[in-house]
């Protein structure tokens, strides 16, 4: 089986769209003739026509907005905002439009549009290159919200995103795009290429959305993350001597409360760790729905470890980022709690 | 046989391998645009968004009713700011290559943008640059040691290693902070002259956007409310020809981006974003009307982007590696020291002399600033900075936080 990295598996799972399906079109700022800023999308205007994959004028409100007509006129459109620092110009027709439509109508129209847009730190990017901004649109009914940790399940979670008919926002973590990122910044950059989920079919195959995976079994403590966080979490928890059990949200809207629940259950305690800020993050949705659903299991109280309540800051991106450091004194609190 | 109907998607006219050819720029002669009074009704100037204000001609002479007949010291205060700006530039991407920048952008083929247009201006006017206008700084006298400060986020860096590099502030140069995301800064800059007429003060408001950003919504606002209030405002949109990989056919089609503010009833001027007199001339003019209550211009400055969008950008992937030489509107540093030339105010000795003179001044500046601290090494700003300025004093959820990472 081949190995790709992030960025390559997004391109095949795209590729293999466009084949299979007349009605998706991919369009954004730079995805065009150059192919992406990130190279998402290379090689494949020269492949499927200009029509078909085409870059478009800095607007993203523009490029929702369109793709929402395209979708109500019966085409798959694929939007990507370059980084989602920048989806807020497309905030109300994401929101107040492409979430509420099928809704306002009735269940008349719809729109099946993904936008996809890279997101989160560790790429020296200041504020403006390195934010999360996932739990503005998880707040909004109607939107499915995804990201994935690693190729395998950016494949396989994109297809089924641009499949669904309801609207996805993916969002890719671009830390991850070219290798897996436990947090140590000293430590030399690793590629996907001998990681066991940079194994990436080539041919369709897809992941349902709203199923977690279990990245890390264990019985001592459930930690529930997604996007970079998951390799950051994994790793705290092999270096740390304690059997915690590492779930990959992947997919947060519609969310797997299953196997949220069946582990809490089992371990009695929870540790939740994202990068995005704390207040109003989508942590505190996670700590609301596993108290409502496990408290009479859990042993001690649920304890998140997330980025500040701060803009995610340029050189002092390190004491931001949260770090596997933080990740095991929080799972030792609650483990000895 | 008729061609299959399909969604129009345009491109840009050259793509590497093709040989840039701008014959069909059909560019107007130095000289030949009018120019108005101040208190033009803008219906009378319409032709002005469509043809070009050049002063600078072929043969380095100024010329037309737009020459704003500067003193050579003028002149050669300009060049030796686009001079210095070229040379920082170039200093700041070899210490990017070098990994002591995370990031750079330079000004290569725009230095009079930003010179001429701040030249043109009062001290207590108020600027609102996009990345791009960087050059401000050195018309208003910033030290090129906090420049660098800044561009090598080290302790002494004035944004407290927030931003990446080029996302300069300096409150002392009325130099409002740059933001990532493209042309907000464009109805800011409206809202702030709106104040300054509220408050009865004559001090202009400038911003500057590119042909990129022209399609956000920003743009759109800025424009309607410039018009309405009459703000004493001067919005420009830099068409650099290139947003990233976006040609401006993305953006514009074939219409001038000065034709715009036509149906917005302001009056728009296209000019020769590579003629510092003509730049410098233009603004003069807007600056003049907006002092004066006549409200805002808006401007078109034609020009070419002739490096990359920033060190995270490859152009040989999407135009033609040697465009730039192409441009039939030079290179604006070239045409300034060549029109001193010209007036036997200059030489090409005097002009390695100063070459030489400032590149010992960035490299001086530079060392000075590294005692100050490095990208990598530290020091940076301290570590409490982290959760200041969020709000103006840090409420108790932050205090617990900067607690909990032991600060």
């Amino acid at each position: 089986m081949p190995q790709m990295n992030i960025i390559q598996s997004v391109n095949s799972a795209l590729d293999i769209i466009l084949e299979k399906d007349s009605k998706v079109c991919i369009f954004g700022e730079d995805v065009g003739y150059f192919g992406g800023v990130f190279r998402c999308t290379d090689g494949l205007q020269a492949k499927y026509g200009k029509h078909r994959v085409f870059d478009s004028p800095l607007s993203e409100g523009g490029i929702v907005s369109t793709a929402i007509g395209m979708g109500i006129n019966g085409l798959r459109p694929v939007a990507e905002i370059q980084f989602s620092d920048y989806i807020f110009p497309a905030f109300d027709q994401l929101t107040n439009e492409l979430a509420k439509l099928r809704y306002r109508s009735g269940g008349e129209y719809w729109a099946p549009v993904t936008v996809r847009t890279p997101c989160g730190g560790g790429i020296r990017g200041g504020h403006y290159h390195s934010q999360s901004p996932e739990a503005y649109f998880t707040h909004t009914p109607g939107l499915k919200v995804v990201m994935p940790s690693n190729p395998y399940d950016t494949k396989g979670l994109l297809i089924s995103a641009i499949e669904d008919d309801d609207p996805v926002i993916f969002f890719e973590p671009k830390r991850l795009y070219n290798g897996p990122f436990d947090g140590d910044h000293k430590k030399a950059a690793l590629k996907w290429d001998t990681h066991p989920k940079g194994e990436v079919p080539e041919d369709y195959y897809s992941i349902p959305l709203g199923e977690a995976a279990i990245e890390r079994a264990g019985s001592q403590v459930t930690v529930l993350t997604y996007g970079t966080m998951v390799h950051v979490a994994r790793e705290a928890a092999d270096s740390s001597g304690i059997d915690a059990e590492v779930i990959d949200l992947r997919s947060l809207v519609p969310l797997d409360m299953d196997t949220i629940e069946a582990s809490v259950q089992k371990t009695g305690r929870c540790v939740i760790v994202h990068e995005a800020p704390k207040t109003s993050g989508f942590g505190g949705e996670l700590s609301a729905q596993v108290q409502e659903s496990c408290f009479y299991h859990l042993e001690a109280p649920i304890v998140r470890v997330t980025g500040w309540d701060t803009p995610f800051p340029h050189s002092l991106e390190w004491h931001y980022f949260p770090s596997q450091e933080r990740v095991i004194e929080a799972m030792k609190k609650v483990v000895e709690d | 046989m008729s061609k299959k109907k399909t969604l129009h998607v345009p491109d840009a006219p050259f793509r590497p391998g093709d040989k840039p050819n701008f014959k069909d720029l059909n560019l107007p002669k130095a000289g030949e645009a009018e120019k108005p009074d101040i208190s033009v009704d803008p219906s009378e100037i319409r032709d002005l968004a469509f043809s070009l204000v050049r002063v600078l001609d072929d043969k380095h002479k100024a010329v037309g009713p737009w020459n704003p007949k500067l003193k050579p010291s003028v002149l050669k205060e300009g060049l030796r700011h686009m001079t210095l700006l070229r040379i920082f530039d170039d200093r700041m991407l070899t210490m990017q290559r070098q990994g002591k920048l995370s990031f750079y952008m330079k000004s290569l083929g725009e230095e009079a943008v930003a010179i001429a247009q701040g030249m043109a201006l009062r001290p207590d006017d108020i600027l609102f640059p996009s990345y791009r206008q960087p050059g401000l700084q050195f018309v208003r006298g910033r030290d090129l040691v906090d420049m660098i400060c800044h561009c090598i986020t080290n302790s002494k860096d004035n944004v407290k290693g927030r931003q990446m590099p080029v996302h300069y502030s300096w409150k002392e140069g009325n130099l409002v902070s740059i933001s990532s995301p493209v042309g907000t800064q464009f109805p800011q800059a409206v809202g702030c002259a709106m104040a300054s007429a509220y408050k009865g003060e004559d001090n202009v408001t400038i911003s500057w956007l590119g042909d990129g950003t022209a399609a956000e919504g920003d743009f759109h606002y800025a424009v309607n409310f410039a018009s309405v209030y009459k703000a004493p405002v001067i919005l420009n949109v830099v068409n650099n020809q290139w947003a990233i990989s976006t040609h401006k056919n993305f953006s514009s089609g074939d219409a001038t981006f000065a034709s715009r503010g036509i149906a917005y009833d302001l009056p728009s001027i296209r000019v020769d974003g590579n003629d510092f007199l003509a730049l410098y001339s233009v603004t003069s003019w807007a600056a003049e009307r907006a002092r004066k209550g006549e409200g805002a211009t808006f401007i078109e400055v034609f020009t070419y982007r002739a490096e990359a969008h920033s060190t995270s950008d490859d152009p040989t992937r999407y135009r033609p590696k040697d465009e730039w030489k192409s441009w039939p509107l030079g290179d604006p540093l070239e045409r300034l020291k060549n029109h001193l030339i010209d007036l036997g105010e200059w030489s090409k000795t005097e002009q390695k002399k100063l070459e030489k003179e400032l590149d010992d001044l960035v490299i001086k500046s530079y060392k000075e600033a590294e005692k100050h601290g490095t990208l990598n090494d530290g020091p940076w700003a301290s570590e409490e900075t982290l959760f200041e300025d969020v709000y103006k004093k840090p409420p108790r959820h932050l205090r617990k936080q900067r607690q909990e990472l032991g600060i």
